[in-house]
Protein backbone atom coordinates (compact mmCIF):
# COMPACT_ATOMS: atom_id res chain seq x y z
CA UNK A 1 0.00 0.00 0.00
CA UNK A 2 1.27 3.58 -1.01
CA UNK A 3 1.03 6.15 1.56
CA UNK A 4 0.16 9.65 -0.25
CA UNK A 5 0.46 12.67 1.31
CA UNK A 6 -2.59 14.73 0.28
CA UNK A 7 -1.56 18.73 0.45
CA UNK A 8 -4.96 19.27 1.35
CA UNK A 9 -5.94 16.66 4.00
CA UNK A 10 -2.51 15.03 5.19
CA UNK A 11 -1.09 11.41 4.75
CA UNK A 12 -3.63 8.92 3.31
CA UNK A 13 -3.80 5.60 1.89
CA UNK A 14 -3.74 5.10 -1.73
CA UNK A 15 -6.94 3.57 -1.98
CA UNK A 16 -8.06 7.00 -1.26
CA UNK A 17 -7.10 8.20 -4.61
CA UNK A 18 -6.99 7.30 -8.20
CA UNK A 19 -4.51 7.65 -10.65
CA UNK A 20 -4.65 10.59 -13.65
CA UNK A 21 -1.14 9.69 -15.35
CA UNK A 22 1.29 11.92 -16.37
CA UNK A 23 1.34 15.49 -14.85
CA UNK A 24 4.16 17.14 -17.44
CA UNK A 25 1.49 16.37 -20.43
CA UNK A 26 0.48 20.20 -21.70
CA UNK A 27 -2.57 20.53 -23.99
CA UNK A 28 -1.60 22.77 -26.53
CA UNK A 29 -2.39 26.19 -26.79
CA UNK A 30 -5.70 26.99 -28.59
CA UNK A 31 -4.93 30.68 -29.69
CA UNK A 32 -2.57 29.32 -32.07
CA UNK A 33 -2.07 26.75 -35.46
CA UNK A 34 -1.16 23.14 -34.06
CA UNK A 35 0.65 20.72 -35.75
CA UNK A 36 -0.68 16.64 -35.44
CA UNK A 37 2.83 16.30 -33.89
CA UNK A 38 1.63 18.35 -31.13
CA UNK A 39 -1.46 16.95 -30.40
CA UNK A 40 -0.26 13.48 -30.85
CA UNK A 41 2.43 14.08 -28.10
CA UNK A 42 -0.22 15.59 -25.82
CA UNK A 43 -3.37 12.37 -26.63
CA UNK A 44 -0.18 9.42 -27.04
CA UNK A 45 3.09 10.04 -26.62
CA UNK A 46 4.81 9.34 -23.04
CA UNK A 47 8.22 9.25 -21.82
CA UNK A 48 7.05 6.78 -18.60
CA UNK A 49 10.41 7.52 -17.12
CA UNK A 50 11.77 5.07 -14.76
CA UNK A 51 12.88 6.85 -12.04
CA UNK A 52 11.40 10.61 -11.04
CA UNK A 53 7.78 10.83 -12.16
CA UNK A 54 5.68 13.76 -12.27
CA UNK A 55 1.88 12.00 -12.32
CA UNK A 56 -1.24 13.62 -11.81
CA UNK A 57 -3.85 11.78 -9.02
CA UNK A 58 -7.06 12.38 -7.24
CA UNK A 59 -8.00 12.43 -3.67
CA UNK A 60 -11.42 10.46 -4.98
CA UNK A 61 -12.72 9.39 -1.42
CA UNK A 62 -11.12 12.34 0.18
CA UNK A 63 -11.15 16.18 -0.99
CA UNK A 64 -11.69 15.25 -4.06
CA UNK A 65 -9.15 17.62 -5.46
CA UNK A 66 -6.88 16.59 -8.12
CA UNK A 67 -2.59 16.73 -6.83
CA UNK A 68 0.45 16.56 -8.50
CA UNK A 69 2.82 13.92 -7.03
CA UNK A 70 6.15 12.84 -7.39
CA UNK A 71 6.84 8.93 -7.13
CA UNK A 72 9.76 7.23 -7.94
CA UNK A 73 8.48 4.48 -10.79
CA UNK A 74 10.93 2.02 -9.60
CA UNK A 75 11.00 2.30 -6.21
CA UNK A 76 7.32 3.59 -5.69
CA UNK A 77 9.01 6.06 -3.50
CA UNK A 78 7.13 9.68 -3.07
CA UNK A 79 9.32 12.45 -2.75
CA UNK A 80 6.85 15.27 -2.88
CA UNK A 81 3.12 16.50 -3.42
CA UNK A 82 2.02 19.25 -4.51
CA UNK A 83 -1.59 21.32 -4.90
CA UNK A 84 -2.94 21.04 -8.97
CA UNK A 85 -1.93 24.64 -9.49
CA UNK A 86 1.37 24.76 -7.87
CA UNK A 87 4.54 25.40 -9.59
CA UNK A 88 6.87 22.52 -9.56
CA UNK A 89 10.43 23.48 -9.09
CA UNK B 1 21.77 -30.83 -32.24
CA UNK B 2 20.25 -33.91 -30.62
CA UNK B 3 16.35 -35.04 -31.16
CA UNK B 4 14.19 -34.78 -28.45
CA UNK B 5 12.57 -38.57 -28.54
CA UNK B 6 11.62 -41.51 -26.37
CA UNK B 7 14.26 -42.94 -28.20
CA UNK B 8 17.36 -40.64 -27.36
CA UNK B 9 15.31 -40.29 -23.44
CA UNK B 10 16.35 -43.94 -23.58
CA UNK B 11 19.85 -44.25 -24.73
CA UNK B 12 20.81 -40.91 -22.21
CA UNK B 13 18.97 -43.31 -19.40
CA UNK B 14 22.07 -45.38 -19.46
CA UNK B 15 24.95 -42.93 -19.05
CA UNK B 16 22.60 -41.10 -16.04
CA UNK B 17 21.58 -38.29 -18.64
CA UNK B 18 25.15 -36.96 -18.44
CA UNK B 19 25.36 -36.57 -22.32
CA UNK B 20 22.74 -34.25 -23.81
CA UNK B 21 24.03 -31.81 -25.37
CA UNK B 22 23.36 -28.29 -24.04
CA UNK B 23 20.21 -26.56 -25.10
CA UNK B 24 21.75 -23.43 -26.31
CA UNK B 25 25.49 -22.50 -26.34
CA UNK B 26 26.79 -19.20 -24.62
CA UNK B 27 28.79 -17.50 -27.22
CA UNK B 28 30.35 -14.20 -27.12
CA UNK B 29 29.22 -11.39 -28.77
CA UNK B 30 30.20 -11.25 -32.30
CA UNK B 31 31.73 -7.65 -34.18
CA UNK B 32 29.02 -7.87 -36.44
CA UNK B 33 25.60 -9.41 -37.30
CA UNK B 34 22.92 -9.47 -40.01
CA UNK B 35 20.48 -8.51 -37.45
CA UNK B 36 20.80 -7.91 -33.67
CA UNK B 37 17.12 -8.61 -31.96
CA UNK B 38 17.27 -6.88 -28.33
CA UNK B 39 15.78 -8.32 -25.58
CA UNK B 40 15.35 -12.85 -25.11
CA UNK B 41 11.75 -12.68 -23.98
CA UNK B 42 9.36 -15.20 -26.21
CA UNK B 43 8.97 -12.57 -28.74
CA UNK B 44 12.90 -11.82 -29.18
CA UNK B 45 13.26 -15.56 -29.10
CA UNK B 46 10.57 -16.83 -31.92
CA UNK B 47 11.91 -13.78 -34.16
CA UNK B 48 15.06 -14.95 -34.34
CA UNK B 49 13.93 -18.48 -34.94
CA UNK B 50 11.36 -17.24 -37.96
CA UNK B 51 14.63 -15.40 -39.02
CA UNK B 52 16.45 -18.33 -39.31
CA UNK B 53 13.57 -20.60 -40.26
CA UNK B 54 11.36 -18.64 -42.61
CA UNK B 55 13.97 -16.08 -44.10
CA UNK B 56 17.49 -17.96 -44.11
CA UNK B 57 19.16 -15.60 -41.90
CA UNK B 58 21.62 -16.80 -39.33
CA UNK B 59 23.99 -14.38 -38.69
CA UNK B 60 21.41 -13.16 -36.00
CA UNK B 61 22.25 -12.12 -32.13
CA UNK B 62 19.98 -11.96 -29.17
CA UNK B 63 21.01 -9.34 -26.78
CA UNK B 64 19.81 -9.74 -23.60
CA UNK B 65 20.31 -8.09 -20.34
CA UNK B 66 19.41 -10.85 -18.16
CA UNK B 67 18.48 -14.20 -18.54
CA UNK B 68 16.35 -15.61 -21.60
CA UNK B 69 12.84 -16.05 -20.32
CA UNK B 70 13.11 -14.21 -17.42
CA UNK B 71 10.46 -11.34 -18.07
CA UNK B 72 7.19 -11.85 -19.28
CA UNK B 73 7.45 -15.10 -20.79
CA UNK B 74 7.64 -16.59 -17.53
CA UNK B 75 5.69 -14.32 -15.68
CA UNK B 76 2.32 -14.90 -17.27
CA UNK B 77 -0.41 -16.98 -16.86
CA UNK B 78 -0.27 -18.72 -20.17
CA UNK B 79 -3.36 -18.27 -21.71
CA UNK B 80 -3.70 -18.44 -25.57
CA UNK B 81 -6.80 -17.16 -27.77
CA UNK B 82 -7.81 -15.62 -30.49
CA UNK B 83 -11.36 -14.36 -29.47
CA UNK B 84 -10.94 -11.02 -30.85
CA UNK B 85 -13.44 -8.80 -32.65
CA UNK B 86 -11.71 -6.27 -34.70
CA UNK B 87 -9.57 -7.86 -37.35
CA UNK B 88 -6.56 -6.96 -37.60
CA UNK B 89 -6.45 -9.01 -33.94
CA UNK B 90 -8.29 -11.72 -34.93
CA UNK B 91 -6.53 -12.65 -38.01
CA UNK B 92 -3.18 -11.92 -36.38
CA UNK B 93 -4.24 -14.14 -33.32
CA UNK B 94 -5.43 -16.89 -35.19
CA UNK B 95 -2.92 -17.17 -37.40
CA UNK B 96 -0.79 -17.27 -34.31
CA UNK B 97 -3.50 -20.25 -33.30
CA UNK B 98 -2.05 -22.10 -35.94
CA UNK B 99 1.14 -21.92 -35.16
CA UNK B 100 0.49 -23.12 -31.58
CA UNK B 101 -1.32 -26.29 -32.77
CA UNK B 102 1.92 -27.14 -34.15
CA UNK B 103 4.18 -25.71 -32.07
CA UNK B 104 5.70 -28.79 -29.81
CA UNK B 105 6.06 -30.90 -33.12
CA UNK B 106 7.91 -27.45 -34.96
CA UNK B 107 10.29 -27.14 -32.17
CA UNK B 108 10.66 -30.66 -31.41
CA UNK B 109 9.82 -29.39 -27.87
CA UNK B 110 7.23 -30.20 -25.97
CA UNK B 111 5.38 -26.97 -25.00
CA UNK B 112 2.16 -28.26 -23.39
CA UNK B 113 -0.25 -26.68 -25.57
CA UNK B 114 -3.64 -27.94 -24.20
CA UNK B 115 -6.60 -26.17 -25.83
CA UNK B 116 -9.10 -26.67 -23.19
CA UNK B 117 -11.47 -23.45 -24.13
CA UNK B 118 -12.15 -19.98 -22.42
CA UNK B 119 -15.16 -18.82 -21.44
CA UNK B 120 -16.20 -14.99 -21.34
CA UNK B 121 -18.78 -14.34 -18.49
CA UNK B 122 -21.87 -12.78 -18.94
CA UNK B 123 -23.91 -10.75 -16.36
CA UNK B 124 -26.58 -8.93 -18.47
CA UNK B 125 -28.11 -8.95 -21.64
CA UNK B 126 -26.71 -6.31 -22.78
CA UNK B 127 -23.71 -8.19 -22.28
CA UNK B 128 -25.26 -11.24 -23.93
CA UNK B 129 -25.68 -9.32 -27.29
CA UNK B 130 -22.26 -7.49 -27.51
CA UNK B 131 -20.84 -11.09 -26.79
CA UNK B 132 -23.05 -13.04 -29.72
CA UNK B 133 -21.98 -9.32 -31.97
CA UNK B 134 -17.93 -10.40 -30.92
CA UNK B 135 -18.95 -14.15 -31.77
CA UNK B 136 -20.46 -13.60 -34.96
CA UNK B 137 -17.53 -11.24 -35.64
CA UNK B 138 -15.06 -14.44 -34.72
CA UNK B 139 -17.27 -16.35 -37.23
CA UNK B 140 -16.83 -14.38 -39.88
CA UNK B 141 -12.84 -14.24 -39.42
CA UNK B 142 -12.88 -18.00 -39.29
CA UNK B 143 -12.30 -18.42 -35.68
CA UNK B 144 -14.23 -20.85 -33.15
CA UNK B 145 -17.40 -18.76 -31.03
CA UNK B 146 -20.27 -20.33 -29.22
CA UNK B 147 -22.64 -18.50 -27.14
CA UNK B 148 -23.48 -20.59 -24.23
CA UNK B 149 -26.64 -19.82 -22.19
CA UNK B 150 -26.43 -20.11 -18.00
CA UNK B 151 -27.53 -24.11 -18.21
CA UNK B 152 -24.75 -24.51 -20.59
CA UNK B 153 -22.27 -22.49 -18.43
CA UNK B 154 -23.24 -24.14 -15.60
CA UNK B 155 -22.57 -27.70 -17.40
CA UNK B 156 -18.74 -26.65 -17.62
CA UNK B 157 -18.24 -24.78 -14.76
CA UNK B 158 -21.09 -26.23 -12.28
CA UNK B 159 -18.48 -24.72 -9.44
CA UNK B 160 -19.40 -20.98 -10.39
CA UNK B 161 -21.39 -19.37 -7.95
CA UNK B 162 -25.45 -19.62 -9.63
CA UNK B 163 -27.19 -18.80 -6.80
CA UNK B 164 -30.07 -16.32 -7.83
CA UNK B 165 -29.44 -13.20 -5.58
CA UNK B 166 -25.68 -12.10 -6.27
CA UNK B 167 -24.83 -9.20 -7.55
CA UNK B 168 -23.61 -10.37 -10.83
CA UNK B 169 -25.57 -13.09 -11.55
CA UNK B 170 -24.13 -15.38 -14.69
CA UNK B 171 -26.63 -15.14 -17.20
CA UNK B 172 -24.29 -17.13 -20.21
CA UNK B 173 -20.77 -16.85 -21.90
CA UNK B 174 -19.29 -17.21 -24.68
CA UNK B 175 -16.71 -19.40 -25.34
CA UNK B 176 -13.59 -19.80 -27.63
CA UNK B 177 -13.42 -23.85 -27.97
CA UNK B 178 -10.09 -23.98 -29.26
CA UNK B 179 -8.24 -21.11 -26.87
CA UNK B 180 -6.38 -22.78 -24.02
CA UNK B 181 -2.85 -22.51 -22.52
CA UNK B 182 0.30 -23.76 -22.94
CA UNK B 183 3.67 -24.47 -20.68
CA UNK B 184 5.31 -20.62 -20.74
CA UNK B 185 8.81 -21.68 -19.75
CA UNK B 186 8.87 -24.42 -22.59
CA UNK B 187 8.02 -21.84 -25.48
CA UNK B 188 11.29 -19.48 -24.61
CA UNK B 189 13.16 -22.63 -24.34
CA UNK B 190 11.97 -24.12 -27.02
CA UNK B 191 12.72 -21.41 -29.61
CA UNK B 192 16.10 -20.64 -28.03
CA UNK B 193 16.94 -24.07 -28.91
CA UNK B 194 15.97 -24.39 -32.55
CA UNK B 195 17.36 -20.58 -32.78
CA UNK B 196 20.77 -22.00 -31.86
CA UNK B 197 20.31 -24.68 -33.40
CA UNK B 198 20.46 -22.79 -36.68
CA UNK B 199 23.39 -20.70 -35.58
CA UNK B 200 21.67 -17.28 -33.69
CA UNK B 201 23.82 -16.36 -30.88
CA UNK B 202 21.87 -16.24 -27.86
CA UNK B 203 23.97 -13.24 -25.56
CA UNK B 204 22.68 -13.23 -21.74
CA UNK B 205 24.05 -11.10 -19.29
CA UNK B 206 24.28 -8.59 -21.76
CA UNK B 207 22.83 -4.30 -21.48
CA UNK B 208 21.94 -2.28 -24.32
CA UNK B 209 23.57 0.90 -23.19
CA UNK B 210 23.13 2.73 -26.25
CA UNK B 211 22.92 3.30 -30.34
CA UNK B 212 24.81 3.69 -33.26
CA UNK B 213 22.70 5.81 -35.65
CA UNK B 214 24.12 7.92 -38.27
CA UNK B 215 22.21 9.73 -41.05
CA UNK B 216 19.40 8.54 -40.05
CA UNK B 217 20.19 4.86 -40.48
CA UNK B 218 21.18 2.78 -37.85
CA UNK B 219 25.10 1.10 -37.42
CA UNK B 220 25.01 -0.98 -34.79
CA UNK B 221 24.47 -1.06 -31.23
CA UNK B 222 26.26 -0.35 -27.99
CA UNK B 223 26.22 -2.80 -24.89
CA UNK B 224 28.36 -3.55 -21.51
CA UNK B 225 30.12 -6.41 -23.52
CA UNK B 226 31.12 -4.12 -26.19
CA UNK B 227 29.92 -2.28 -29.49
CA UNK B 228 28.08 -4.73 -31.96
CA UNK B 229 27.70 -3.65 -35.47
CA UNK B 230 24.58 -4.27 -37.14
CA UNK B 231 22.59 -3.75 -40.44
CA UNK B 232 19.05 -4.22 -39.13
CA UNK B 233 18.26 -4.44 -35.23
CA UNK B 234 14.85 -5.20 -33.92
CA UNK B 235 13.42 -4.08 -30.13
CA UNK B 236 11.56 -6.64 -28.28
CA UNK B 237 11.48 -5.47 -25.12
CA UNK B 238 8.01 -5.19 -24.02
CA UNK B 239 7.96 -3.08 -20.70
CA UNK B 240 11.57 -1.66 -20.75
CA UNK B 241 10.59 -0.42 -24.84
CA UNK B 242 9.93 3.22 -22.88
CA UNK B 243 14.03 2.99 -21.68
CA UNK B 244 15.35 2.45 -24.93
CA UNK B 245 13.23 4.74 -26.57
CA UNK B 246 14.50 7.34 -24.66
CA UNK B 247 18.04 6.76 -25.61
CA UNK B 248 17.05 6.32 -29.54
CA UNK B 249 15.50 10.32 -28.81
CA UNK B 250 11.80 8.46 -29.72
CA UNK B 251 8.47 9.27 -27.73
CA UNK B 252 6.04 6.20 -27.92
CA UNK B 253 2.34 5.97 -27.42
CA UNK B 254 3.05 3.29 -24.69
CA UNK B 255 2.91 3.55 -20.71
CA UNK B 256 4.91 0.95 -18.59
CA UNK B 257 2.60 -0.93 -15.80
CA UNK B 258 2.66 -3.44 -13.73
CA UNK B 259 0.16 -6.70 -13.57
CA UNK B 260 0.43 -9.16 -11.17
CA UNK B 261 -1.24 -12.55 -11.58
CA UNK B 262 -1.02 -15.44 -8.87
CA UNK B 263 -1.59 -19.19 -8.13
CA UNK B 264 -3.23 -20.96 -5.10
CA UNK B 265 -1.86 -24.52 -3.42
CA UNK B 266 -2.60 -27.05 -5.48
CA UNK B 267 -5.49 -28.85 -5.77
CA UNK B 268 -7.87 -31.77 -7.24
CA UNK B 269 -8.78 -31.08 -10.41
CA UNK B 270 -11.74 -28.41 -10.61
CA UNK B 271 -11.82 -26.50 -13.58
CA UNK B 272 -11.16 -27.28 -17.01
CA UNK B 273 -11.35 -24.43 -19.24
CA UNK B 274 -9.59 -20.71 -18.69
CA UNK B 275 -12.50 -18.85 -17.87
CA UNK B 276 -13.04 -14.69 -17.27
CA UNK B 277 -15.58 -12.80 -14.84
CA UNK B 278 -17.40 -10.66 -17.13
CA UNK B 279 -18.04 -7.77 -14.38
CA UNK B 280 -14.60 -7.01 -13.57
CA UNK B 281 -11.23 -8.68 -14.43
CA UNK B 282 -10.06 -11.85 -13.30
CA UNK B 283 -8.93 -14.83 -15.21
CA UNK B 284 -8.42 -18.04 -13.76
CA UNK B 285 -7.50 -21.60 -15.21
CA UNK B 286 -5.68 -24.56 -13.52
CA UNK B 287 -2.15 -25.98 -14.10
CA UNK B 288 -1.17 -29.22 -14.64
CA UNK B 289 0.18 -28.92 -11.33
CA UNK B 290 -3.33 -28.04 -9.34
CA UNK B 291 -2.78 -24.93 -8.65
CA UNK B 292 -5.58 -22.17 -9.76
CA UNK B 293 -3.88 -19.87 -11.73
CA UNK B 294 -5.52 -16.23 -11.48
CA UNK B 295 -4.94 -12.80 -12.65
CA UNK B 296 -6.49 -9.22 -13.24
CA UNK B 297 -6.04 -5.69 -12.88
CA UNK B 298 -3.10 -3.54 -13.67
CA UNK B 299 -1.82 -1.87 -10.42
CA UNK B 300 -2.92 1.42 -11.83
CA UNK B 301 0.19 3.59 -12.39
CA UNK B 302 3.44 3.70 -14.37
CA UNK B 303 5.57 0.75 -12.87
CA UNK B 304 8.86 -0.53 -13.50
CA UNK B 305 8.82 -2.68 -10.26
CA UNK B 306 8.39 -6.09 -11.52
CA UNK B 307 6.70 -6.71 -7.98
CA UNK B 308 2.69 -6.00 -6.95
CA UNK B 309 0.25 -3.89 -4.56
CA UNK B 310 -1.27 -5.55 -2.25
CA UNK B 311 -4.45 -3.07 -2.74
CA UNK B 312 -5.03 -4.70 -6.55
CA UNK B 313 -4.60 -8.51 -6.05
CA UNK B 314 -6.84 -7.62 -3.01
CA UNK B 315 -9.62 -6.50 -5.41
CA UNK B 316 -8.70 -8.82 -8.02
CA UNK B 317 -9.69 -11.91 -5.52
CA UNK B 318 -12.25 -10.31 -4.33
CA UNK B 319 -13.71 -10.60 -7.86
CA UNK B 320 -12.91 -14.17 -8.35
CA UNK B 321 -14.45 -15.43 -5.28
CA UNK B 322 -17.42 -13.22 -6.19
CA UNK B 323 -17.42 -16.09 -9.14
CA UNK B 324 -16.27 -18.73 -7.53
CA UNK B 325 -16.83 -18.79 -3.75
CA UNK B 326 -14.96 -21.90 -3.20
CA UNK B 327 -11.47 -19.91 -3.57
CA UNK B 328 -11.92 -18.17 -0.26
CA UNK B 329 -11.18 -21.43 0.92
CA UNK B 330 -7.58 -21.93 -0.88
CA UNK B 331 -4.10 -21.00 0.53
CA UNK B 332 -2.05 -18.47 -1.95
CA UNK B 333 1.20 -19.65 -2.81
CA UNK B 334 2.78 -17.16 -5.04
CA UNK B 335 2.55 -13.72 -6.25
CA UNK B 336 4.40 -11.74 -8.64
CA UNK B 337 4.43 -9.09 -11.05
CA UNK B 338 5.71 -8.62 -14.74
CA UNK B 339 6.17 -4.83 -16.57
CA UNK B 340 3.59 -4.35 -19.86
CA UNK B 341 3.89 -2.38 -22.68
CA UNK B 342 0.33 -0.47 -22.19
CA UNK B 343 -0.39 0.98 -25.66
CA UNK B 344 -2.23 3.40 -26.45
CA UNK B 345 -5.65 1.66 -27.84
CA UNK B 346 -4.78 -1.34 -26.07
CA UNK B 347 -3.26 -3.44 -29.51
CA UNK B 348 0.52 -3.66 -30.07
CA UNK B 349 3.02 -2.31 -32.56
CA UNK B 350 4.99 -4.38 -35.13
CA UNK B 351 6.57 -1.51 -37.34
CA UNK B 352 8.91 -0.08 -39.17
CA UNK B 353 10.50 3.22 -37.80
CA UNK B 354 11.86 6.51 -38.93
CA UNK B 355 14.81 4.85 -38.30
CA UNK B 356 16.29 3.06 -41.37
CA UNK B 357 16.99 -0.35 -39.99
CA UNK B 358 15.12 -0.26 -36.74
CA UNK B 359 11.95 -1.62 -36.09
CA UNK B 360 10.07 -2.01 -33.56
CA UNK B 361 7.70 -4.83 -31.84
CA UNK B 362 6.25 -3.13 -27.98
CA UNK B 363 2.76 -2.45 -26.67
CA UNK B 364 1.33 -5.92 -26.30
CA UNK B 365 -0.19 -5.08 -23.16
CA UNK B 366 -2.63 -7.56 -21.13
CA UNK B 367 -2.10 -10.68 -24.27
CA UNK B 368 1.68 -10.45 -24.86
CA UNK B 369 2.03 -14.41 -24.64
CA UNK B 370 -0.22 -15.90 -26.69
CA UNK B 371 0.73 -13.47 -29.74
CA UNK B 372 3.95 -14.89 -29.02
CA UNK B 373 4.59 -16.86 -32.56
CA UNK B 374 2.25 -14.57 -34.10
CA UNK B 375 4.45 -11.84 -33.04
CA UNK B 376 7.71 -13.56 -33.77
CA UNK B 377 6.56 -14.19 -37.40
CA UNK B 378 5.31 -11.18 -38.30
CA UNK B 379 8.22 -9.30 -37.12
CA UNK B 380 10.67 -11.59 -38.81
CA UNK B 381 9.03 -10.66 -42.00
CA UNK B 382 9.08 -6.91 -41.37
CA UNK B 383 12.92 -7.44 -40.89
CA UNK B 384 13.69 -9.87 -43.15
CA UNK B 385 11.76 -7.84 -46.17
CA UNK B 386 11.74 -4.24 -44.70
CA UNK B 387 7.91 -4.14 -45.26
CA UNK B 388 4.91 -4.75 -43.06
CA UNK B 389 3.26 -8.29 -44.02
CA UNK B 390 -0.66 -7.75 -44.01
CA UNK B 391 -1.45 -9.46 -40.68
CA UNK B 392 0.77 -6.52 -38.42
CA UNK B 393 -0.20 -4.08 -41.42
CA UNK B 394 -2.75 -2.60 -39.14
CA UNK B 395 0.13 -2.45 -35.78
CA UNK B 396 1.47 0.48 -37.58
CA UNK B 397 3.39 3.09 -35.54
CA UNK B 398 1.37 5.98 -36.65
CA UNK B 399 -1.52 4.97 -36.18
CA UNK B 400 -2.06 7.25 -33.35
CA UNK B 401 -1.25 9.80 -36.19
CA UNK B 402 -3.69 8.59 -38.43
CA UNK B 403 -6.63 8.10 -36.49
CA UNK B 404 -6.75 4.10 -37.34
CA UNK B 405 -6.99 3.18 -33.84
CA UNK B 406 -7.65 -0.63 -33.01
CA UNK B 407 -9.42 0.05 -29.24
CA UNK B 408 -10.35 -3.50 -29.11
CA UNK B 409 -12.01 -2.75 -25.67
CA UNK B 410 -12.69 0.63 -26.34
CA UNK B 411 -10.75 2.61 -22.92
CA UNK B 412 -9.23 5.38 -24.88
CA UNK B 413 -5.63 6.20 -23.58
CA UNK B 414 -6.61 5.23 -20.26
CA UNK B 415 -4.33 2.58 -19.74
CA UNK B 416 -4.37 2.36 -16.08
CA UNK B 417 -8.32 2.36 -16.20
CA UNK B 418 -9.31 -1.66 -16.13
Amino acid sequence: MLYIKCPHCGMRPQIEFSYGGDASVKRPELNKEISDQEWDDFVYNRKSLRGKHLELWQHISGCRQWIKVERDTATHEIFKTFKADEEVA
Amino acid sequence: MQKYSIFNLVKNAFSNHQNWDLAWKDPEPKEEYDVVIIGGGGHGLATAYYLAKEHNITKVAIIEKGWIGGGNVGRNTTIIRSNYMHDENGLFSEFGMDLWRKMSQDLNYNVMFSPRGIINLAHSDAQMNAYARRGNSMRLNGIDAVLLNREQVKEIIPMADFSENVRFPIFGGLMQPSAGTARHDAVAWGYARQADDMGVDIIQNCEVIGFDVSAGKINGIRTSRGNIKAKKVGLCVAGSTNILAEKLNMTLPIETHLLQACVSEPVKPVLDSVVTFGAGHFYISQSDKGEMVMGGDLDGYNSYAQRGNLPTLQHVLTEGIAMMPFLSKLKMLRTWGGIMDMSMDGSPIIDKTHIDGLYLNCGWCYGGFKATPASGWTFAHTIAQDRVHELNAGYSLNRFNTGHLIDEKGLGTKTWIS
